[in-house]
């Protein structure tokens, strides 16, 4: 099966530092794929590469086989891949339903409608109504992102990612800053996801990866340490050693 | 009522709205030896609409406006006096040619943001404004732009020495402008560029494109300023070098700013205001009176952030 993501050689300098060196890596349609690794890994780093909010320095970037390494963030979008973000990247004065409004609109091709305006307003705001609904979350519909609580402004992150109908859906540490008695609504929702929908997540929290992901790959320095099923990686002494260590230090 | 109608539903135009165009008809009655200042005040309210465009929904901060609001009065001003006082198609040339100005400068600066933006938007209307006082054998340059002269609208309606005319036809053309920009920001253009405004990054990473939207409302707000400045090209029968400077720049952001910014109504009060203060204020006090303007921007942004609008909305909510 052709892969839905993948890298090759993906390599990204600022200066002197590498942060992302000759990564090669690989997304099947249907993943539940989890990336780790100590803070200042490159995580962050290897989801703008692959997003095209930074350029490589070298490598290439595939999606669904097709090299989008040259293309810009909007081109990829369409292509298929959504992604969200590890801090809160919302339109705060707008209703939960007009944030996700927004992106059908833009996946339509109908964000730019300037005549047409009620049928395409009404048809993006249903969809976009149909979603919350299936994601439960149809109660806050028309409640300003500014005035949700925290944890409830992490789901609109994946709601308008969601928006997008993605074929690779990229989660830059969904459940950052939530406490983890709260996170299980986030979770609950990244379970629900369609199956079909390759997934990659970036994690700290390690209890969340190691109930959703079904392999897991470890990023150190910018480097792949490891890559395998949870099991492995659990089992892994290079990576306790690494992330254990890390945790001492606190 | 889903929320999908309630959102909808904020879109139809409610009994409000038609309020700025009962006063407006009842103005011209009421008070028919202030015409002049009347269609003044059309204009500059359809000024600050189209400033409200670019400032208030795509959020792109701008103290250049003028620039377009100038090219709109030059270009007009000359197709009166060298090619025909027909008022109509000089409305469309001040349209066009603000526009092309506001295309081809958007295409340049709409690539920065923040500061570098802001100075470039005052760079290209300094650009302007030194070219239009050199070219004085277009322009007339310091002295203004002579023998502008106006023909009757449809070969019917004279400009006459009241104003009338003049403040029923500014009148018009602001309605169909206010029409225009009411049906775009409610459109999913409109919906869009408030994104934008709301979150850049975001936009980007929803797949939209975030640049050409950017120019497109640039170029409508420069083609509307550019109306405005038509307008008061051909009501007054006349251009000056003042309708490119900076203090026009700055004077239409006050504007919008008093009444209240990202609402389209906010051009209406502030506007209307700004213009009956400084004509009263000059009245009182001719040597002192922008001070109080000044100080009323003071008081307004400390405790009235949203203007004399967003002042109404929290006692309206209260």
């Amino acid at each position: 099966m052709m892969p839905a993501l993948e890298t090759v050689g993906l390599h990204k300098r600022f200066g002197a530092l590498v942060v992302a060196n000759d990564i090669n890596f690989s997304l099947e349609p249907g993943a539940r794929h989890a990336l780790i690794g100590p803070n200042g890994a490159g995580k962050t780093t290897f989801i703008n590469l692959i997003s095209g909010r930074l350029p490589p320095s070298a490598g290439h970037v595939l999606l669904g086989g097709r090299d989008v390494t040259l293309l810009p963030q909007a081109a990829r979008v369409r292509r298929g891949l959504g992604r969200t973000f590890q801090i809160n990247t919302l339109f705060r004065g707008l209703s939960v339903l007009e944030n996700v409004a927004l992106a059908v609109a833009e996946r339509e091709g109908r964000g730019g409608d300037m005549f047409r305006s009620a049928s395409s307003r009404r048809g993006a705001l249903e969809q976009a109504y149909a979603l919350l609904q299936r994601l439960r979350f149809a109660e806050d519909a028309l409640t300003r992102v500014q005035e949700l609580p925290y944890g409830k402004q992490r789901l609109v992150e994946i709601a308008i990612a969601l928006g997008l109908r993605p074929s690779v859906l990229l989660l830059d540490e969904p459940a950052a800053g939530v406490p983890s008695a709260e996170s299980a609504t986030i979770v609950e929702m990244i379970e629900q996801l369609p199956p079909d929908i390759a997934v990659l997540i970036i994690e700290h929290d390690m209890e969340l990866v190691f109930r959703l992901a079904r392999r897991i790959t470890v990023l150190v320095q910018g480097r792949v340490l490891v890559e395998g099923a949870p099991a492995e990686i659990a089992a892994d002494a290079r990576v306790r050693e690494v992330y254990l260590g890390e945790r001492q230090h606190g | 009522m889903s929320p999908v109608d309630a959102l909808i539903r904020r879109h139809r135009l409610r009994a409000i709205e038609l309020l700025p165009w009962i006063i407006a008809v009842g103005g011209y009655f009421a008070f028919a030896d202030y015409l002049p200042l009347g269609s003044q005040i059309l204009i500059m309210i359809l000024f600050a609409l189209s400033l409200d465009l670019v400032l208030g929904y795509a959020g792109i901060v701008t103290l250049g406006h003028s620039a377009f609001f100038g090219v709109g009065a030059y270009a007009a001003g000359i197709y009166a006096a060298r090619v025909s006082g027909e008022p109509l198609s000089g409305l469309l040339v001040g349209a066009v040619a603000a526009g092309a100005v506001g295309w081809g400068s958007g295409m340049v600066i709409l690539r920065t943001q923040g500061l570098a933006l802001l100075m470039l938007t005052l760079a290209v209307t300094a650009l302007l404004a030194e070219a239009a006082n050199k070219a004085s054998f277009v322009t007339g340059g310091a002295d203004g732009l002579q023998g502008v002269d106006i023909s009757p609208i449809f070969g019917v309606f004279r400009f006459d020495l009241f104003g009338r005319t003049a403040y029923v036809y500014c009148l018009v053309v602001l309605f169909l402008a206010w029409l225009f920009a009411r049906h775009l920001v409610h459109s999913s253009f409109g919906q869009s560029l408030i994104g934008i405004r709301e979150n850049l990054v975001r936009m980007h990473a929803i797949g939209s494109p975030v640049r050409r939207r950017l120019l497109a409302v640039y170029t409508i707000a420069a083609a509307l300023a550019g109306v405005a400045g038509a307008l008061l090209a051909q009501t007054t029968q006349f251009v000056g070098l003042t309708v490119l400077g900076f203090q026009r720049s700055g004077e239409i952001v006050i504007m919008l700013v008093f009444g209240g910014v990202g609402r389209l109504y906010g051009a209406f009060v502030g506007a209307t205001l700004y213009m009956i203060a400084q004509d009263q204020l000059a009245k009182m006090d001719p040597e002192f009176w922008y001070f109080w303007i000044g100080l009323l921007l003071v008081l307004l942004v400390m405790f009235a952030r949203g203007g004399i609008l967003g002042l109404l909305d929290r006692v309206v909510r209260r």
